[in-house]
């Protein structure tokens, strides 16, 4: 970049800084930006909160404009994006991974004028710095249901990414689904220490089924699971965060689908009219944030009957995927009978229920 | 046969296939290094055949093609990596670092359009009841035709560059281009014709893993594959047989860190995932410190540049 291209763009991003108070009452044209984990084509995450920035554009026409980032490294390299992101005269903008959380209110705390929406975090250091959230584990119990009745081995496998709360509440509520409605079944957990990498799933995917599992959920973002899951009969597995419905009608039986599209319209409609607020969102299956996909014919009626029962009830109030009496993996009790998990112990988990024998990895 | 409820013969059945991929790169890096060219640029041959053969094989339906797509396309960058060392005696380490990173570019920039396609599917080599017998038919004849071609170029490149007049000429070359040259050979031409030998097993082990093992292609595939098959041609002091045991080693580690996670062992796996690396460098200390045969084994032209004066 030339040196006087670079002094205007700072200028020009100087200038919004102070211009941006008077904008606060309402904007005329939103420049909406999105920081990716992986690339769009994963068929999972990323895919879904692209889907999300596209409904964006749809809804509000030229009035917004959109930009992305695909493939940023969570760590020093997002809060590099992020800066160009704000100085480029972006006006909110979604960092879409766990990872980015320190990068975001790092970043949002050099530019209080700019909105910064964080996904899956917890942290909101400034007053620009929301979080929004969905409750993946709802959708897990009804995988958990489905997994419980399929598995011929009793084993089902859980590829995990990160040993995070979001992970952990994920694995948890997959297990005790499936323990309700198998209480033979075993849980294997492997870690890929990765939220993108392919090849590391398909082959965490092929050790899970050299151990005899034949049920696999995975918690990380390609399709590369169900692929490798596609190469043995018999093994089924779930779409994870996209319908990833190139799968059906098996493995892919089911999937959770992240819709992000309703709760990006409404923040950034809300920055349009002036009503935007810092907030704090996790909606679930009830709000339809969290979606069911299709649940193929490759399942028995009577399992299909079992999920959509699941899924009904969650969505309805009825039932709560994390309801007592449940031990922590210890044998220290954590949930009485009849209680319901509050939303703290949830955001923060860090330990696996009684029941499961794997290790958490330090 | 279980060991920590780890069925061992599953196991080796699929280390022999994670194996595939540094396998081949390793080998043809081995012969490149025979001829005494040093090409850093692996990873990024190997990422090039990954893209080649993926377009290759959505394009014609063919995992077959798919695969000498691969192959091409790892031996188009590596001839980049020839002109600028052969005919522009360019520094071959540079250059080889230089050729990984364009090959990640390039490979993300032809890949544009590629995400979240299947390519066709390369099934197992139809065995019949072979398939059947215990242990040996899970071992031995479950796999795909690349598992196959994989140990069967460990022996052709180990027969040709022991016992035939090519091998002879190409370790001659690696191992004194003056004398080669003076005795005739065209030195930078042999040299060339490994260094695309080299490309093209890069490119078929990217092949492998964007078709078979992942099977999709994403941005960053190969995952530095390149930089093991680097490494496990040291470790083997350039000899075929000690790079089909290095690969295998190497894959093994991988997968059983991957099944002792799942079987829920106790070992932390970090110490299994960096095994490999540790036991790279302990080789390579041992035999860069030794005066013992395995340090003497290195060619000893190994990344000079030759430019016929006379």
């Amino acid at each position: 970049m030339l040196r006087r291209t670079l002094l205007a763009t700072a200028a020009l991003g100087l200038g919004l800084m102070t211009t941006g108070g008077a904008l606060a009452a309402g904007m005329d044209k939103v420049k909406a930006c999105f920081v990716y984990v992986g690339p769009i084509g994963d068929g999972g995450w990323t895919y879904q909160h692209h889907q999300g920035a596209l409904a964006v554009q749809e809804a509000y026409g030229d009035k917004v404009e959109l930009q992305w980032q695909e493939s940023v490294p969570e760590g020093a390299d997002a809060e590099r994006v992020l800066t160009q992101m704000a100085l480029g005269g972006c006006n909110i903008i979604f960092t879409t991974s766990f990872g980015y959380m320190d990068q975001t209110n790092a970043v949002a705390a050099k530019f209080p004028d700019v909105k910064f929406e964080h996904a899956t975090g917890f942290k909101r250091d400034s007053a620009n710095v929301s979080t929004y959230n969905a409750r993946f584990y709802e959708g897990r119990a009804v995988q958990g249901t489905i997994a419980g009745m399929m598995t011929k081995s009793n084993k089902i496998g859980y590829i995990g990414s990160f040993p995070i709360p979001e992970v952990m509440n994920g694995i948890n509520a997959y297990y005790l689904a499936a323990k309700k409605v198998n209480p033979n079944v075993e849980l294997s957990v492997v870690w890929a220490f990765t939220w993108f990498d392919p090849a590391k799933e398909a082959d965490s995917a092929k050790a899970l089924i050299d151990q005899g599992v034949d049920v696999i959920a995975a918690h990380t973002d390609s399709t590369a699971p169900l692929a490798e899951a596609a190469k043995t009969p018999g093994v089924i597995g779930f779409g994870q965060a996209s319908d990833m419905e190139a799968y059906k009608p098996s493995p892919r039986v089911s999937s959770i689908i992240d819709n992000w599209a309703p709760y990006y319209v409404k923040r950034v409609g809300e920055l349009l009219d002036g009503t935007y607020a810092q907030s704090d969102t996790w909606a679930g299956i009830a709000d339809g944030e969290v979606l069911i996909g299709d649940i193929t014919e490759a399942v028995p009626a009577e399992v299909k009957a079992a999920a959509e029962k699941v899924r009904d009830d969650i969505a309805a109030g009825t039932l709560h995927p994390f309801t007592g009496p449940i031990n922590k993996q210890d044998g220290s009790p954590w949930l009485a009978e009849g209680a319901t998990a509050p939303d703290g112990d949830l955001l923060g988990m860090g330990f696996y229920v009684e029941g499961i024998t794997a290790e958490i990895p330090k | 046969m279980d060991i920590g409820g780890i069925n061992l013969v599953v196991l080796v059945a699929s280390l022999m296939v994670a194996a595939v991929p540094i396998l081949l790169a390793a080998l043809g890096e081995l012969v490149v290094e025979k001829a005494g060219v040093l090409n850093l640029g692996v990873e990024g041959m190997m990422i090039m055949g990954a893209i080649c053969g993926f377009i290759t094989a959505v394009g014609t339906g063919s995992p077959l093609l798919g695969f000498l797509g691969g192959a091409l396309g790892g031996m188009v960058l590596s001839l980049v990596f020839a002109f600028l060392t052969q005919v522009l005696l360019a520094n071959q380490v540079a250059t080889g670092l230089a050729l990984t990173l364009f090959g990640l570019g390039l490979s993300s920039l032809m890949g544009q359009n590629y995400n979240g396609i299947k390519p066709p599917l390369t099934g197992a080599v139809p065995f019949g009841p072979l398939r059947d017998i215990p242990v040996l038919g899970r071992i031995v004849f479950s796999h795909d035709w690349v598992v196959y071609f994989s140990v069967a170029m460990v022996v052709l490149l180990w027969w040709v560059l022991k016992a035939t007049r090519l091998g002879l000429i190409i370790r001659a070359v690696g191992e004194s281009h003056e004398a080669a040259h003076a005795l005739g050979y065209k030195v930078n031409r042999i040299r060339l014709g490994a260094i695309a030998f080299g490309g093209a097993m890069a490119g078929m082990g990217g092949a492998y893993v964007s078709l078979v093992r992942v099977p999709q292609w994403v941005d960053g595939i190969t995952a530095g594959a390149g930089w093991i098959a680097l490494a496990i041609v040291v470790f083997a002091s350039w000899k075929p047989w000690r790079a089909l045991i290095g690969a295998y080693l190497f894959g093994g580690i991988s997968v059983l860190q991957l099944n002792l996670q799942a079987a829920g062992s106790a070992i932390p796996v970090e110490y299994l995932s960096m095994s490999p690396y540790l036991i790279t460098i302990l080789v390579l200390v041992i035999m860069s410190s030794g005066r013992g045969r395995a340090a003497l084994n290195a060619p000893a032209a190994l990344g000079q540049n030759f430019h016929a004066a006379r």
